[in-house]
C-alpha cells in the first residue's frame, strides 16, 4: 500500500502543475495586471504612475510566461508565472495583493468552517443512512412511499429557500436562536450554529437518502442478506450489520473524497448566517481580483482533492479485504 | 476528541433544554451581560482592506479610520453648507500667497502672480496617542518592543500579545510623517498622484525614496525598515514642536478639504518602525490592521470576516458637542447634548452581514441601532402619501423608528463619448441628438422603478449642498425642462423628435441613407436587475425611434473601453471628496480626459470656453463671482449635453428610537464621536420584542410522532413474525 500511496503522490504533481497553469492562464486571460492595479487602488484619482509603482512592488510588471529581455534573471524563471507559482509547491502561500498574509488567513477561517461543515457532514451521514435503511426496511410500504415523495420534495427545493425560510421561521417568528453571527467559544457558538447545521442537513436529507436507499435496496435483495434472515437474526441486525456493511464501498466512494474539502466551507451558508468561515474566500478574491488568493485556493483544493481520492482508496480495503492496493492488473 | 464532543453534545443540549432560564430573549447574538451596555451595534457587509490612512480610501474604510484618526482638519457636525473647523489643528490654517521671488501677496493676489502657498499649521498641544506597544519603554526609557529578535516575534500573532503599551504626546512632526508616507514605495496611497501636483517636491522625494528602498532591499533584505525621517521633502516642513507648514505649487484652496481627511492624519514613526520589524506582516501585524490613532475611539478587534471593534481610546483629549447648528436644529433635537464632552458611546461593535435579510431582519429585532434600506424590505418600511413624499410604514412607526432621509453629494449620469463621429463632438447635429435623447431618457420613471423613489433627477452636475447649485426654476435645465406649475416638467418626447429630426434623423432614421439610427450603450452591468434596467433604457430610446445596442461586457474590458475612449454610450458615477465645485466641475474639463490622460473625464468633453471658466473658478472663492462662473458654465454643459444628467441618489436611513443625534453629514467621516443611545430603553424594548415561542415547536413535533407510531408498530409487528416476507 506504501508504493501505492507514494505513486498516487508523485501523479499529483503534474496534476497540480496542470492545475496551476490553467488557473494563472484563465485568470489573467480576464484580468491583466492594470486590471488588477487599478482594483485595488480604487476607482478615483488612479493614475498610471501608481499602477505601474502598484504592478512593481507586487511583481506583476513582469512577462507572464516568457521573459525575452537579454537583462532578466531567466527567460522563464523571470516571470510572473515562475515567481507566483514556485512557492506554492513549499505551500508557502505568501501575502494576498492588499497585504494579508494568506497562510495565516487561512488558519483563522478554517475553524468557522469546520465548525458547521463537520456536524453537518456527520449528522447528514447518520440521518441519511438511518432514513434509507428506514425506508429500505418499509420498503414498498406508505412509509418508503411517503418517504420517497417527501426525498424528491426536499430534493427539489433550493438551498437559499430552507436558509430564508428557516431564518424567517425559526429565528424572526419563533425568536428561538439569532438570525446570524458567531462566536469562537462552544458554548455561545452552538446558539448560532445550531441553525445553519439543521439546515445544512436538511438540504441533503433529500438526495443523501434516496442515493442511500437506492445502495441498500440493490443489497438487500442479494442471496447473503435471504441467508442471514433464513438464520432467524432479526431484521435490524440484517440491515445494520450485513447490508449496511456490504453497502459502505459505494457510500465510502462519494463520502470520504470530500472529508479532507470539508474546511474549505459553504459559500451560502456562511453569507447568510454571518460565519467567519473560508466559503467566500475563493469568490471574494476572484471578484476583487486577488491573483494570490486564487492560486492559493485553488492550488489547496486541488490537493486537498487528491488526498481525499487517496483516502478513499484507503478506505476501500479497510471495508472490502478483497481489494487490494497497487496489486497488479490482469 | 471524544471530550470535545461531549461538550458540544452538552452545549447544543442545554441550549435547547436550559437557554430560557440564562436569558429571555434566546435569539440575543451578543452575550446577556452586554445587554444594558453603552455600546452601539451595526454591521458592514464588506471587509475593509485598509486601516493605513495612506492607503484607505472607500467608504467603507473610512467609516473606521474616520474614528480613529485625526487629520488637522474636520467638518462642522450640524452647520450647513459645509464648514471646515479645526480638528488635531489649533486653529484653520491661513493660505499665505507668495510669488516667484518669495514675496508675500495679500489675500485677493491674481492666481497667475502666486508661486506657491504656504499653510502653516499649528496643532493641539497635550494631544496624546492611544496606548500602543510602539510607544512601551522599560525603566531605562528604552523603547521595548523596536528591536524585537526573531524568536520573540515567532511568539506573537496579534497586538495584544505585547503585554505593555505606552503612549507619547502627538507632535508635528508625526503630520509631516504621513505626508511622506503617502510617497513610501512600498505603501500604495490613491492620492499620491494627485498630490505630486499640488505638494512642492513631494514627486522628487517619492523617486528619492523608490531609488533608497531599492538600493536598501538589494542590501539587507525586502524586510528592511526605510526611515522616511532621514529622507527631506522640501514642500513639508516641521517648524517646532507643534508647528509644521506645507508648501503648494499655485494656488489651491481646495487643499483645506484634503486635510479634513485621514490621509493628512498624523503617524507616530515609532509605530511605522515596529511594525516593520521583520516576520510582523507575517501576521498581519501591519499598520494596515491595527491603527495608531489620536481620536475618541480605537480599534480593539479587527476580524474584517466577523466584526470590528472599537472602544474608547484613554487618552483621548476631550472634545464637546457642538453648541451651535443651523436653523431647525434645536427644534429636532440635534442641540439637546450642546457643550457636553463627546464621545458619548463606550464600545461600537460592527458585524460582518454579507446579505441584507440577516442584517434587516437584526434592526428589526432591536439587535442593530440603524439600518438602510434594501430594496427587498422598502415596501414593508415605507410608503408614500398621495404627493408622492415618503413616509414610514405602521409598522416601523409602532415601533417607534425614525427615518432621516439626505440627498447625496453624488451624481450617478450616462455620459457620451465627445470623441464618437456620431453622437459625440461640438456640431450642432450631434448636439441636438444628444438633447433629444436626454429629453427621451425619463429619470422621474427610472427613480420611481428602479431607486423606490429614493433620487432627484439631476438639472446639472453639481449636486445639492454644494456651492453653486440653484434651486427651483433657476435651477433647471431648459434644455430639457420646462417650469410648469411650480416644478419642473420633462418636455415632450415631441420636442425631442423635432431636435432629432433637425440633427438629420427624422423619426430615428438617417435622413441621407435612409437607415435606422443604431447607438450602443456599453455597460459591466449584469443580472437580472440589470436586464431589467436596461430592457426599459432600450424603451427609451425606441421612443424616439433609436435603436439601442447593449454591449455588456465585464469591468475590465468596460475600463479598457473608456481608456481607449471605445465606447459610445456609458454609464458613471461621482461621490464628492469635498464640498466644492470644483470637485464636480472637473469632470467636464478637457484636460482630464479620460482617454489619453487617464482623468476623471470620462466623456472626453472638450469646450475652450467651459476650460477657461473653469481655470479660472477652480481657485476662487465662493462667492457671487464665482456663482455667476459657475452658471456659466452649467449652461455650456447643458446646451453641449455631454451626459444626460442623471440623478442624485436619495439616502434613506433608520433609527431606533433609543438611536440620538442622526443628523446626516455627508461630508464627515468621523461622526461617531456625537452619537448617543439610550441603552436601558433598547434592552426594554428588545426583550419585549423578542420572546421565545415554542409552542409551534410542540405541534410539528407531536405531529411527526402521531405519523411514526403506525410505522413504529408495524416493525415491531414485522419483528415478532415468525416468517420473513419476501
Amino acid at each position: 500500500m506504501f508504493a501505492y500511496i507514494v505513486r498516487r503522490v508523485l501523479y499529483a504533481i503534474p496534476i497540480l502543475i496542470g492545475v496551476n497553469v490553467i488557473t494563472f492562464a484563465l485568470f489573467f486571460v480576464v484580468n491583466k495586471p492594470d486590471d488588477m492595479a487599478r482594483m485595488h487602488l480604487g476607482m478615483k484619482h488612479v493614475q498610471q504612475e501608481n499602477i505601474d509603482k502598484w504592478k512593481q512592488s507586487h511583481g506583476y510588471h513582469k512577462p507572464l510566461f516568457y521573459n525575452s529581455e537579454p537583462e532578466s534573471g531567466g527567460a522563464f524563471t523571470d516571470t510572473i508565472f515562475y515567481t507566483k507559482s514556485v512557492r506554492l509547491f513549499a505551500f508557502d502561500f505568501g501575502n494576498a495583493d492588499d497585504g494579508r498574509n494568506i497562510t495565516r488567513d487561512i488558519q483563522q477561517r478554517m475553524w468557522p468552517s469546520l465548525a458547521i461543515a463537520i456536524p453537518v457532514f456527520i449528522a447528514g451521514i447518520l440521518l441519511n443512512i438511518t432514513f434509507a435503511l428506514i425506508m429500505a426496511f418499509f420498503r414498498a410500504t406508505y412509509v418508503d412511499y411517503l418517504g420517497v415523495v417527501l426525498c424528491v420534495i426536499l430534493m427539489s427545493v433550493s438551498t437559499l429557500f430552507y436558509i430564508i425560510g428557516g431564518q424567517y421561521l425559526i429565528s424572526k417568528l419563533l425568536h428561538l436562536v439569532p438570525i446570524s453571527g458567531y462566536s469562537a467559544d462552544i458554548e455561545t457558538a452552538t446558539k448560532f450554529l445550531i441553525l445553519p447545521v439543521i439546515i445544512g442537513v436538511i438540504g441533503g436529507i433529500g438526495s443523501g437518502t434516496r442515493w442511500y436507499r437506492t445502495i441498500f435496496l440493490e443489497e438487500i435483495n442479494k442471496d447473503y442478506v435471504r441467508t442471514a434472515r433464513s438464520k432467524g437474526l432479526a431484521e435490524r441486525v440484517v440491515l445494520f450489520r450485513h447490508v449496511l456493511r456490504n453497502a459502505l464501498v459505494p457510500i465510502l466512494t462519494g463520502v470520504v473524497a470530500v472529508i479532507p474539502l470539508l474546511f474549505m466551507g459553504s459559500l451560502i451558508l456562511e453569507s447568510f448566517f454571518g460565519i467567519p468561515g473560508l466559503g467566500s474566500y475563493t469568490i471574494d478574491a476572484i471578484q476583487s481580483q486577488d491573483f494570490a488568493i486564487v492560486r492559493a485556493m485553488v492550488f489547496l483544493g486541488s490537493v486537498l482533492y487528491i488526498i481525499g481520492l487517496i483516502l478513499t482508496d484507503i478506505s476501500y480495503t479497510m471495508v472490502d479485504p478483497r481489494i487490494r492496493l497497487g496489486a497488479a492488473t490482469v | 476528541m471524544l471530550q470535545f464532543w461531549f461538550r458540544v453534545s452538552l452545549s447544543i443540549l442545554s441550549v435547547v433544554v436550559f437557554a430560557g432560564c440564562k436569558e429571555s430573549t434566546w435569539n440575543n447574538p451578543y452575550p446577556a451581560q452586554d445587554a444594558a451596555a453603552n455600546i452601539l451595534y451595526s454591521s458592514f457587509d464588506e471587509r475593509p482592506k485598509h486601516m493605513d490612512p495612506a492607503q484607505s480610501y472607500s467608504s467603507n474604510e473610512i467609516a473606521f479610520t474616520g474614528q480613529i484618526y485625526e487629520p488637522p482638519l474636520q467638518y462642522h457636525f450640524l452647520k450647513r453648507p459645509y464648514q471646515i473647523i479645526p480638528l488635531a489643528a489649533a486653529a484653520v490654517p491661513k493660505a499665505i500667497y507668495y510669488n516667484k521671488q518669495d514675496e508675500a501677496l495679500p489675500d485677493n493676489a491674481p492666481v497667475n502672480d502666486i508661486a506657491y502657498t504656504i499653510y502653516e499649521i499649528k496643532i493641539q498641544q497635550g494631544v496624546n496617542y492611544q496606548p500602543h506597544p510602539a510607544f512601551a519603554k522599560n525603566e531605562k526609557n528604552e523603547a521595548l518592543y523596536l528591536n524585537l529578535t526573531p524568536e520573540e516575534i515567532a511568539r506573537k500573532f496579534k497586538l495584544s500579545d505585547f503585554a505593555q503599551t505606552g503612549t507619547r504626546e502627538l507632535v508635528a512632526n508625526d503630520f509631516v510623517y504621513q505626508i511622506k508616507r503617502l510617497a513610501h514605495p512600498r505603501l500604495h496611497s490613491p492620492i499620491y498622484g494627485l498630490m505630486t501636483g499640488y505638494i512642492d517636491g513631494l514627486q522628487k522625494f517619492g523617486d528619492e525614496l523608490r531609488r533608497a528602498d531599492t538600493k536598501l532591499k538589494k542590501k539587507e533584505g525586502d524586510e528592511v525598515f526605510l526611515n522616511l525621517n532621514i529622507y527631506d521633502l522640501s514642500g513639508v516642513k516641521a517648524i517646532d514642536r507643534y508647528t509644521y507648514s506645507i508648501k503648494i505649487k499655485g494656488k489651491y484652496p481646495q487643499f483645506l478639504y484634503w486635510l479634513a481627511m485621514p490621509f493628512f492624519a498624523p503617524i507616530p514613526p515609532e509605530a511605522d518602525e515596529f511594525y516593520s520589524q521583520p516576520g510582523m506582516e507575517k501576521k498581519n501585524i501591519s499598520l494596515d490592521w491595527y491603527p495608531v490613532g489620536t481620536g475618541p475611539y480605537m480599534l480593539t478587534e479587527n476580524n474584517p470576516n466577523l466584526q470590528m471593534i472599537m472602544e474608547r481610546n484613554p487618552n483621548f483629549r476631550g472634545e464637546t458637542y457642538p453648541a451651535a447648528g443651523e436653523p431647525g436644529d434645536k427644534d429636532a433635537g440635534f442641540l439637546e447634548d450642546a457643550g457636553k464632552p463627546i464621545p458619548f458611546i463606550d464600545k461600537v461593535i460592527y458585524s460582518l452581514e454579507k446579505e441584507d435579510i440577516p442584517s434587516w431582519n437584526k434592526f428589526l429585532q432591536g439587535y442593530y441601532d440603524a439600518s438602510g434600506i434594501s430594496s427587498d424590505s422598502f415596501d414593508q418600511a415605507i410608503n408614500f402619501n398621495n404627493q408622492g413624499e415618503a413616509g414610514l410604514s405602521d409598522a416601523m412607526r409602532e415601533k417607534g423608528i425614525q427615518l432621516i432621509t439626505a440627498t447625496g453629494t453624488s451624481t450617478f449620469y450616462m455620459g457620451f463619448n465627445m470623441r464618437d463621429s456620431v453622437v459625440g463632438g461640438e456640431s450642432e447635429s450631434a448636439r441636438k441628438v444628444r438633447q433629444a435623447i436626454a429629453i427621451a431618457v425619463d429619470y422621474e420613471e427610472r427613480i420611481s422603478i428602479f431607486l423606490n423613489g429614493r433620487g432627484i433627477p439631476a438639472q446639472g452636475p453639481i449636486p445639492p449642498g454644494i456651492f453653486g447649485y440653484r434651486e427651483a426654476e433657476a435651477g433647471i435645465n431648459p434644455y430639457v425642462y420646462e417650469w410648469v406649475d411650480g416644478k419642473p416638467q420633462r418636455k415632450s418626447i415631441d420636442a425631442a423628435k423635432k431636435l432629432l429630426a433637425e440633427a438629420g434623423y427624422p423619426n430615428g432614421r438617417d435622413a441621407r441613407s435612409g437607415k435606422p439610427l443604431i447607438l450602443f450603450f456599453d455597460t459591466p452591468a449584469s443580472g437580472p436587475d440589470a436586464k431589467a434596467r436596461l430592457d426599459w433604457l432600450r424603451k427609451q430610446f425606441n421612443k424616439l425611434n433609436i435603436q439601442l445596442e447593449i454591449r455588456s461586457t465585464d469591468y475590465n474590458r468596460f475600463q479598457d473601453k473608456m481608456l481607449k475612449g471605445t465606447a459610445q454610450m456609458f454609464e458613471w458615477g461621482w461621490n464628492a471628496d469635498y464640498p466644492d465645485p470644483e470637485n464636480f466641475l472637473f469632470l467636464l474639463y478637457g484636460p482630464n480626459a479620460k482617454m489619453e490622460k487617464n482623468g476623471e473625464n470620462a466623456a472626453n468633453y472638450s469646450n475652450k470656453e467651459f476650460d477657461a471658466l473653469f481655470e479660472r473658478m477652480k481657485n476662487m472663492l465662493n462667492g457671487p463671482e464665482r456663482q455667476k462662473l459657475i452658471d456659466q458654465m452649467v449652461e455650456i454643459a447643458r446646451r453641449d449635453s455631454p451626459w444626460l444628467w442623471g440623478l442624485h441618489p436619495q439616502n434613506f436611513a433608520l433609527y431606533h428610537q433609543w438611536h440620538f443625534n442622526s443628523k446626516p453629514n455627508l461630508m464627515a467621516n468621523n461622526t461617531m464621536k456625537y452619537k448617543r443611545l439610550d441603552p436601558e430603553l433598547r434592552a426594554k424594548l428588545r426583550e419585549e420584542w423578542n420572546q421565545p415561542n415554542l409552542m409551534p415547536l410542540y405541534i410539528v413535533g407531536g405531529v411527526l410522532v402521531a405519523g411514526l407510531l403506525p410505522a413504529m408498530f408495524s416493525y415491531r409487528r414485522k419483528n415478532r413474525a415468525k416468517g420473513v416476507a419476501a
